[in-house]
């Protein structure tokens, strides 16, 4: 593979401290080095960064790729087009990610598309029934990188504890999604003001909060480590930061586009802010900000979830919950960096670094000798998210007709361009 | 985005009857004003008029329903329309067949009413938004969402009571939370400026954020209906009993139930209404179902005559 140099771009690279106009050096797939020229450049390409920003490929610690087949190469060519160069694929997949022989194959399968690397989370029970725990040391030899149930209830709570302890002996990080079954029902919208007006099923606060305080009262008993993803309600922020300052090892993301809509954007019926958890209150959106914004919550994800046309053609309460969300990760989180919520350093660091320590993954650094997988960003560009120009398969999205400023212009796998944009 | 543009058309006139949010006090009035003119059409012989000769309405019923459908179509019949009742079960809507197609393959048929009853709230107005321009779309119930003719035959047997509605003070019990005829309704009453609303209820039958409807909520029934002008009793729907909601037929009837002695709290002349079918002796006891201020029979007739004036108005003709 030729030698390669990003020139003259602004580096932001948490976590190695750097945010500076700079270099990037690219030999072997590999970063050879940032700023000075390192030995042995002799010959090498070029592609000019001015006024573009040079940043780790992104990491989302949670994307639906409707593994193995299709899906997973339009979906891993959404990520690149979007700048996200690692994923975390959950173990909901069908089948399910309870042997290590699913796992392989959606490695296989990711690594034979090759536009993004695909990680994944072994099943927590067999059939994610919640039951019976799973091989886990041979999911874990498999290559999955944590271990979970997804959306999937487990029977009792005597299960969850015993799969935190079992998980604990291989050193696997539970991720978890909060959701207490017997009071989500049902429900569709956030229970409240719009469930009340619409008659529409609700799904209350308690369903979240329930859940999250059962499984941090077994992360503190078991000693496992464990990530809670997805949260939509300020009161887990509060949940989660108590345990940390409680010391327990946990981590927390949220899905950006409940930075963005409330309830009320459910209001009209529109089948695409259908999501699981549902959109919540102005103060839930406003207090998951302020998590993002104290560190609280650590990272932000797509919980990209593409569905076809079908699946949301239908009255809101039978369509299928989820938006199509590679796309729009990284423009909403530059719209946090320009609506003041916190600076472009720390927004990279929480799609970067942050979920590719939370998966123990050497991504998200520019640090020399990393995998060169880098995300080029042009931060003036102006555009319109149009859903039928989604790289995704799926165009469920409520951004649809949304301006964004910044857009991800060429993204780079292991030093390979793996797209850009025209 | 909401589904309470679409009813209007660019003429300012009704084109769809999906809900009752989003319409005005003056369009709620001419909706009653209308019905009043079908009111004896009924009384006559020939219990037909003209005025939809024609024309084709389509009862499309997702969900069981006998009473609304036969009112719906006397209704259509009793205009000289053409009348289809299609009962379309989930199960094949969900099995091969989108909702969208079927759609596609009843408009195919030149319908000029598709009337929609849905067990999902939201989709008389999915189906508004997939129809073409010239199909109106009437909800005979869509969930828990909304039953608009319901909420208006209700307003109409009323006002032909207690013209002034901002003089009364009208209770609604029981089932809040799962009823599209209490969500309606609270707002067709809101809009057409009843005095006071309230609703009766223990707290697992009452929807989240109730008090954001603009109502006054009781769960002593007592005190809900004392001095009532209007009693209106919901069907207590039997699954209920199930999920934890209620203890049994028995505790409701007891603490919620309308029977002789408790209505002696509400105004002497206070009208009982019901939407129907009446469960006996869980919502309410014979004596006052079948008693002088009872006016459930009253709601069933003026039903007809409210569903024929939404169906010529949408249609926009001329009465």
């Amino acid at each position: 593979m030729k030698k390669l140099c990003l020139k003259n771009g602004h580096v932001i690279d948490p976590a190695n401290g750097l945010d500076k106009i700079a270099d990037v050096w690219i030999a072997n797939g590999k970063i050879a080095g940032v700023g000075r020229k390192p030995d042995g450049f002799d010959r090498f390409d070029e592609i000019d960064c001015k006024g573009l920003w040079v940043m780790p490929g992104l990491v989302d610690l949670a994307a639906r790729l409707r593994a193995p087949m299709p899906g997973i190469v339009t979906e891993t060519r959404a990520a690149a087009a979007a700048g996200i160069t690692t994923l975390c694929c959950p173990p909901d997949t069908a089948p399910p990610v309870d042997t290590p022989a699913v796992a392989e194959l959606i490695h296989h399968h990711g690594d034979e598309a090759g536009n993004a690397h695909v990680r994944v989370l072994g099943a927590l029970t067999r059939a994610l029934a919640g039951t019976d725990i799973t091989t886990m040391a041979a999911l874990k030899r498999a290559g999955c990188v944590g271990v979970s149930n997804a959306r999937w209830p487990m029977a009792n709570a005597m299960v969850m504890r015993r799969a935190m302890l079992y998980a604990r002996t291989f050193d696997l990080t539970v991720f978890v999604e909060p959701d207490d079954h017997s009071l989500t029902g049902d429900g569709c919208v956030h229970e409240g003001r719009v469930s009340a007006r619409l008659g529409i099923p609700g799904v209350p606060e308690s369903a979240e909060l329930v859940a999250l305080s059962r499984d941090l009262t077994l992360v503190r008993e078991t000693g496992v480590r464990a990530h809670f993803g997805r949260l939509s309600c300020a009161r887990s922020v509060e949940l989660i930061a108590r345990a940390k300052a409680e010391g327990l090892s946990v981590t927390a993301d949220v899905a950006a586009h409940q930075l963005f809509l409330t309830d009320l954007d459910c209001a009209g019926f529109d089948a695409n802010t259908h999501v699981r958890p549902p959109f919540r209150t102005d103060a839930d959106r406003d207090g998951l900000r302020q998590g993002v914004a104290d560190g609280v919550i650590d990272a932000l994800c797509s919980d990209h979830q593409p569905h076809d046309e079908e699946s949301k053609l239908a009255p809101f309460p039978s369509t299928a919950p989820g938006i199509s969300a590679l796309e729009t990760l990284l423009p909403l989180c530059l719209r946090l960096v320009q609506e003041n919520l916190m600076n472009r350093t720390e927004m990279v660091r929480r799609l970067t670094s942050t979920p590719a320590a939370i998966l123990s993954d050497p991504a998200g650094s520019l640090g020399e000798g990393a995998p060169a997988d880098i995300c080029i960003v042009d931060p003036k560009r102006v555009w319109q998210l149009n859903p039928d120009e989604m790289v995704s398969r799926g165009h469920n999205t409520p951004f649809g007709g949304w301006e964004f400023t910044g857009r991800a212009v060429r993204t780079l796998l292991n030093g390979k361009t793996v797209f850009e944009l025209k | 985005m909401n589904g309470h543009d679409i009813q209007i058309g660019p003429d300012g006139k009704l084109h769809h009857f999906l809900s009752v949010e989003g319409l005005d006090r003056e369009m709620l009035v001419s909706i009653l004003d209308t019905a009043e003119r079908f009111v004896d059409v009924g009384r006559q012989d020939v219990k037909k008029v003209p005025l939809l000769d024609g024309r084709t309405v389509m009862n499309l019923f997702f969900e069981a329903s006998t009473r609304t459908l036969s009112t719906f179509e006397l209704a259509a019949k009793r205009l000289s329309a053409d009348v289809l009742n299609l009962h379309v079960s989930k199960s094949s809507t969900t099995k091969g067949e989108s909702l969208v197609d079927t759609l596609k393959t009843l408009q195919a048929m030149h319908c000029d009413i598709f009337v929609i009853r849905h067990g999902d709230s939201g989709a008389a107005d999915f189906i508004a938004r997939h129809v073409e321009p010239h199909v109106s779309v009437i909800n005979g119930g869509d969930g828990s969402h909304a039953h608009p003719t319901q909420a208006m035959l209700d307003a109409f047997t009323i006002r032909r009571h207690k013209p002034d509605f901002s003089k009364l003070a009208v209770a609604i019990v029981g089932d809040i939370l799962h009823s599209r005829v209490a969500r309606s309704e609270i707002r067709a009453l809101n809009t057409l400026g009843v005095g006071e609303l309230r609703v009766v209820a223990p707290h697992t039958l009452l929807p989240a954020r109730v008090d954001s409807f603009g109502v006054q909520v009781f769960t002593d029934m007592d005190e809900g209906i004392a001095d009532a002008d209007v009693v209106i009793m919901l069907r207590l729907q039997e699954e209920r009993m199930r999920g934890a909601y209620l203890p049994g037929h028995g505790e409701f009837f007891r603490m919620y139930g309308l029977t002789q002695e408790r209505l002696k709290l509400a105004k002497p002349d206070a009208l009982v209404m019901h939407p129907g079918p009446i469960n006996r002796g869980i919502e309410i006891d014979s004596a006052t179902a079948d008693g002088p201020q009872s006016v459930i029979l009253e709601q069933v007739s003026n039903g007809l005559a409210v569903r024929m004036a939404v169906m010529c108005m949408v249609l926009g003709v001329e009465t």
